[in-house]
């Protein structure tokens, strides 16, 4: 368990990044991950008080604060509406309803984590980070951007009129999943993201406009684009073909319209 | 690290050190209904409400109670009791070492979902975990209780 | 019958339900030294030298104990009666660590923070050996786990650690290879089961103190109270006398608590330093430094005549008790001779085994002991027989299970004097729709459903070993105390066995107290497990009742002043038969506390010489997506025979759970170790057990037979339960997907795998 010498729930974003510019120093979301390392933190910035745990939805796009819970994203209508409970569906396995009381979207996505659900599901979707100093980038960019002592402060999700669905494997209903995918399709561009491969996820964009005849073919791309290993849930193998599998199922659900 | 936060109804105030988690603090308090399971968040026996949220006290920190409201099983004894004998009827307390922790997510459901199915409890209720029932019993003893206080009977 | 049969609310529940501070460390004293374990990062090395100084000078730091504090006479953490079958092999602190995770140094200080401190700045120097990992090449392998000297095992049991063997033994009955020649079809495979954890929510925990006379207080949660008091004065080199063990609520158990996992560290810290002391495993040292399942490979040779009798089975084990033998020369027992009685026109069987050291944490008892590892092979053979033959396996079963009053030769010659598993199955067959589902349907999206089966039988207590004490006082006003050395660790036998007593004494249950085991009042009782406390200490409420009431009676008739032969007790009353003259209990019990010489109590002991097996059926029904692997359990059925079921809100709950730890088993759960023999399934992130998601739909029934050595006619169910649904799934995958797969659990990626391979 990690141990922390000091505790700032700070009053603004500048006071935040005043102080995350010491190394030892680290913001801290929900801390359902930050608080089972080993080691030292010299002070635990909380940014709780800042207003940020809200989604606000306009007629362009969702804002969420980078302290919005897991289960606000879960629960929250015009999100689910708009993208088919696609977000729902990559948060509803994450342990349970308590841990997605307290897990905040910012720690999921500022963490880059392999097992991620959240991350693999909102890079399919048009999503953007507002990070305080560097302004806003494109989460596919974000992913991919070495660790850094900016402030996530906001996702943004863009209403691109994109449609989406998250798919899963795992072991047991709760466990980190053994492969986790999303696909969005948006004007014949399909959309994939591979996540817990056990990597991070990363997204494949389609070239092609993708049909119902050629689904498979994409999803066959997008596992060929990606690398997978092998850990205690699944071989590199099995993950390999879950991510055809998966794809494909995801491609044709959309295509079928089959939404609900 | 001074805070200031309400238990079970009343003011209390609490020394922690700055990175003191809830879990350790309310059994410190007195309050030995909350139980620890896992210590990775994964077993829901530490669940108590923060401002009526079922929350995994373990992973709380001390520090975000400040000015809220924490409710423990000490402070919901009369309706423990209620729904604890239809948990009792069905045997489905069994250990009963998770069944505070197990109660708490249960009293915070009938309050937030209005009539749920039965995939919506076990949905709901799926991080807390059990190794004696096989939940079966639990089911029952939820449904049995729902209908109770929809019916009055 | 008034409360027997009834599904009454257990007598602890309601201060389970409302959260109050019943276990031990919610009643541990708040000044107790806080201990833990310092543990060894190696599978095998020697201890060269223990540096701790520095670590002394953390403020609040109280005592460092090394092997060199320990004394150096070896004895078994099994919680079994003595002579233990499991070999001496510990000692509470060796030279010699024996797996990740074994005790180096034990820690005690005033705070937690303290001794997390100090234990960073213990310095221990190990000379790193090449430890044994692959338990198939652990015998007679050239490195040893166990090569000292005072190595001891008490029991013939074929251990000898000079071959790193724990246990080995060959029994059989009648002719084999006649048997076999007999037979058209012969299927000959080997199955492999894994070491689980018990997972019960409430971790190891003890606490210890020095009371005023001088002894050594241990409260801890235990299934084997007294055998706690035994192993600690063997372990600790002090009379037993000078020691009194407690158990208050126990959060599960399972048989995990059937070692004595924590008692020795805060015990020794206690002698040493006259203080309190408190050990809380933490979860991750009840995944990485525990009594966990033994992990079996097992050989089934099976033969079926042209008729479908099966007429012979050749069974052999190789077990893994780990760097300990807790467990390891009983559990393995129980593969064969719990799993071969199923059928019951054998004419020959044999039945060998090994159980191995090797350097991984030590096994023990889990549910099930040896009979769930030996269920899953044997019922996965039956399986793979009926498809040779290309029948339908519940067709085969139906023609050679075991039916009342047969012999059981592989069940040491006893007799099956109740058995409903005829039944059982009949009405398993109708809850499932066997015979509109079996084998397959296809559900016309990549996804098939199927059904699976499985038979299983475990004992009732250990035949003429397991003891079980009771007493009966009766108090003033005429209430009853109910006390009995029997474990409750949440499975209701508090509730239980005070149902017998309220029936035998014609009373209500409210007039009877039931108290927690406490070595220094309570009878003795071996203790919570072999599926032992209905059947042996339910007798034994029994007897005691009868006793008690002829004194009763003796006692009116004496206070009334006729004669006893006159008298008649009804519960409430002695009433002189020819007169109408009556004194009611209440005012015998008030009057038996003024001038009198005798105190109105009975205390009997019941051991049985049998161990009658209770008999289920499971049922599993399953959706297979075929491109994928991935098993759903829809639907899970289970008929059970314990005999009369005592309370059946209570056993219906055993069946249910153990279904689900069944299902934890045959689908994901597993102790994985690294090449090293470091424990990866440290924690439940990363050991899932079953979640309410995960189990489908769970639906039980009693067929009950009458066991006419039982009480009321009860047998057990606490352990039978688990044994079903590894097999019944395997045999469902099998059918859904062809993939026939021996090795557990069953993941997606086994199945998938699998069903390339047939392409």
């Amino acid at each position: 368990m990690i141990t922390i010498n000091n505790y700032v729930k700070v009053k603004s974003l500048e006071e935040a990044f005043e102080l995350n510019q010491k190394k030892a120093n680290r913001i801290v979301g929900g801390m359902m991950w930050l608080r089972m390392s080993k080691g030292r933190m010299q002070t635990a910035i909380d940014l709780s008080e800042l207003g940020l745990d809200t989604i606000e939805e306009t007629e362009e796009e969702f804002k969420i604060g980078c302290m919005c819970t897991l289960r606000r994203l879960e629960l929250h209508e015009g999100l689910n509406r708009y993208f088919n409970q696609a977000v729902k569906d990559s948060v509803r396995h994450i342990v349970g309803t308590q841990f997605r009381n307290q897990a905040t979207v910012g720690g999921s996505i500022f963490g880059r984590f392999g097992f991620s659900d959240v991350l693999t599901c909102l890079l399919v979707l048009d999503t953007y980070v507002e990070l305080y100093k560097g302004g806003i980038v494109p989460l596919c960019e974000f992913v991919n951007m070495e660790r850094d002592s900016d402030i996530l402060v906001r996702l943004i999700i863009k209403k691109d009129g994109r449609k989406a669905v998250y798919l899963s494997e795992r072991m047991s209903s709760t466990d980190f999943p053994i492969l986790a995918c999303a696909v969005a399709v948006k004007k014949g561009t399909a959309y994939i993201s591979l996540g817990a491969r056990p990597m991070k996820a990363e997204l494949f964009v389609s070239g092609e406009r993708v049909t119902e005849e050629n689904a498979e073919v994409i999803a066959a791309k997008a596992a060929k684009a990606v690398s997978f290993s092998s850990n205690m849930r699944g071989s590199a193998e099995y993950r390999e073909h879950l991510a055809k599998v998966l794809a494909k199922r995801g491609l044709l659900t959309l295509l079928k319209g089959a939404c609900r | 690290m001074e805070i200031q936060f309400v238990l079970n109804g009343k003011k209390t105030s609490a020394d922690a050190a700055p990175g003191a988690m809830l879990y350790g603090l309310l059994r410190e308090k007195g309050c030995y209904s909350v139980k620890c399971g896992c210590e990775t968040t994964n077993c829901g026996l530490c669940t108590v409400w923060v401002d009526g949220v079922p929350t995994l006290s373990c992973a709380m920190p001390v520090a975000r109670v400040e000015g809220r409201e924490v409710t423990t099983m000490e402070g919901l004894q009369k309706e423990a009791e209620e729904f604890g004998s239809f948990l009792a009827a069905e045997g489905a307390e069994q250990c009963g070492f998770c069944s505070p922790g197990f109660i708490m997510n249960v009293l915070a459901m009938v309050r937030e979902l209005d009539n749920p199915s039965e995939d919506e409890i076990k949905e709901y209720l799926s991080g807390n975990l059990c190794r004696c029932t096989g939940y079966m019993g639990q089911l029952r003893a939820i449904q049995k209780y729902m209908k109770m206080k929809k019916e009055g009977v | 019958m008034k409360y027997v049969n009834q599904a009454l609310p257990k007598v602890d529940s309601k201060a389970l339900v409302t959260g109050k501070p019943v276990y031990t460390d919610d009643i541990a004293p708040k000044d107790c030294l806080v201990v833990k374990v310092l543990r060894s990062p190696y599978a095998h090395a020697l201890i060269q030298d223990i540096q701790y100084d520095t670590a002394m000078k953390v403020p609040g730091m109280v005592c460092v104990l090394t092997y060199k504090d320990c004394p150096n006479k070896r004895f078994t953490m099994a919680g079994q009666s003595y002579p233990e079958p499991s070999p001496y092999d510990r000692l509470i602190l060796d030279r010699r660590v024996r797996f990740v995770g074994d005790a180096a140094a034990i820690v005690a200080g005033e705070t937690e923070e303290a001794v997390d401190r100090a234990m960073k700045m213990i310095k221990v120097s190990y000379e790193v050996l090449e430890p044994v990992l692959d338990f198939r090449k652990a015998k007679d392998h050239s490195i040893l786990v166990h090569p000292e000297d005072n190595w001891k095992s008490l029991c013939p049991v074929g251990a000898d650690n000079q071959r790193n063997l724990c246990a080995s033994e060959t029994s059989g009955d009648g002719d084999l290879e006649a048997a076999f020649a007999k037979c058209k079809y012969i299927i000959e495979e080997t199955y492999h089961t894994k070491a689980n954890q018990q997972a019960m929510m409430e971790t190891f925990r003890t606490y210890t103190y020095m009371d005023t006379y001088g002894r050594l207080n241990v409260v801890s949660s235990t299934q084997v109270t007294f055998h706690v008091r035994r192993i600690l004065a063997t372990a600790l080199d002090i009379p037993k006398s000078k020691i009194r063990v407690v158990k208050p609520r126990i959060g599960g158990g399972f048989g995990a608590k059937q070692t004595v996992v924590t008692e020795v560290y805060p015990a020794l810290v206690t002698m040493k330093t006259g203080r309190a002391a408190k050990i809380v495993y933490t979860r991750e040292e009840s995944m990485i430094a525990s009594s966990p399942r033994h992990e079996m490979e097992i050989s089934v040779r099976m033969g079926a005549d042209e008729e479908g009798t099966i007429k012979a089975i050749d069974v052999y084990t190789l077990s893994n008790t780990g760097a300990f033998g807790e467990h390891g020369p009983t559990t393995v027992g129980l593969s064969g001779h719990k799993s071969i009685p199923l059928y019951g026109k054998v004419e020959a069987h044999r039945f060998a085994y090994d159980v191995v050291y090797t350097n991984v944490m030590s096994a023990g008892a889990y549910r099930g002991y040896g009979a769930t590892q030996g269920i899953f092979a044997v019922e996965s053979a039956v399986d793979e027989l009926a498809a040779k033959m290309n029948i339908d396996p519940v067709v085969l079963r139906e023609k050679n299970i075991v039916k009342e009053g047969q012999v059981m030769p592989a069940y040491y010659g006893e007799t099956a004097n109740s058995c409903a598993l005829d039944r059982c199955l009949v009405r398993a067959k109708e809850m499932i729709g066997w015979d509109e589902k079996y084998p397959v349907q296809d559900m016309g999206n990549g996804k098939v459903r199927s059904v699976g089966a499985a038979l299983a039988m475990q004992g009732s207590g250990i035949a003429g070993l397991d003891t079980g004490s009771v007493v009966i006082k009766v108090n003033d006003d005429g209430f009853y105390s109910l006390m009995i050395g029997a474990s409750d660790m949440g499975t209701g036998c508090d509730t239980i066995l005070a149902q017998m007593a309220a029936d035998c004494l014609d009373c209500e249950m409210d007039n009877i107290i039931v108290s927690g085991v406490d070595t220094d009042v309570s009878p003795y009782d071996c203790g919570s497990y072999a599926s032992s406390t209905t059947y042996v200490t339910g007798m034994a409420v029994v007897k005691t009742c009868a006793v008690l009431r002829e004194k009763i009676t003796a006692r009116g008739a004496e206070y009334l002043d006729v004669a006893v032969e006159e008298a008649e007790f009804d519960g409430k009353k002695v009433t002189h038969i020819p007169s109408g003259k009556e004194i009611s209990l209440k005012n015998i019990g008030n009057r038996v506390m003024c001038s009198s010489n005798t105190p109105l109590m009975a205390s009997e002991a019941s051991s049985s010489p049998v161990s009658p097996p209770p008999f289920m059926v499971g049922m599993a029904e399953i959706e297979l997506d075929r491109e994928t692997g991935k098993v759903e359990l829809l639907d899970y059925v289970a008929v059970v025979d314990c005999g009369t079921v005592v309370n059946p809100a209570l056993a219906r709950v055993q069946v249910e759970g153990g279904i689900a730890q069944g299902i934890g088993m045959a689908l994901y759960e597993d102790i994985v170790y690294n090449k090293d023999g470091k424990n990866f399934s440290n924690s439940f992130m990363q050991y899932k057990i079953p979640t309410r998601l995960d189990v489908g739909t769970v639906r039980v029934e009693f067929e009950s037979s009458y066991e006419p050595t039982g009480p009321f006619g009860a047998k057990s169910i606490g352990e039978i339960v688990i044994n079903t649904p590894s097999p019944a799934i395997a045999n469902a995958i099998y059918n859904a997907s062809r993939v026939r797969l021996r090795e557990l659990p069953m993941t997606s990626e086994k199945i998938y795998m699998g069903m390339q391979e047939n392409k």
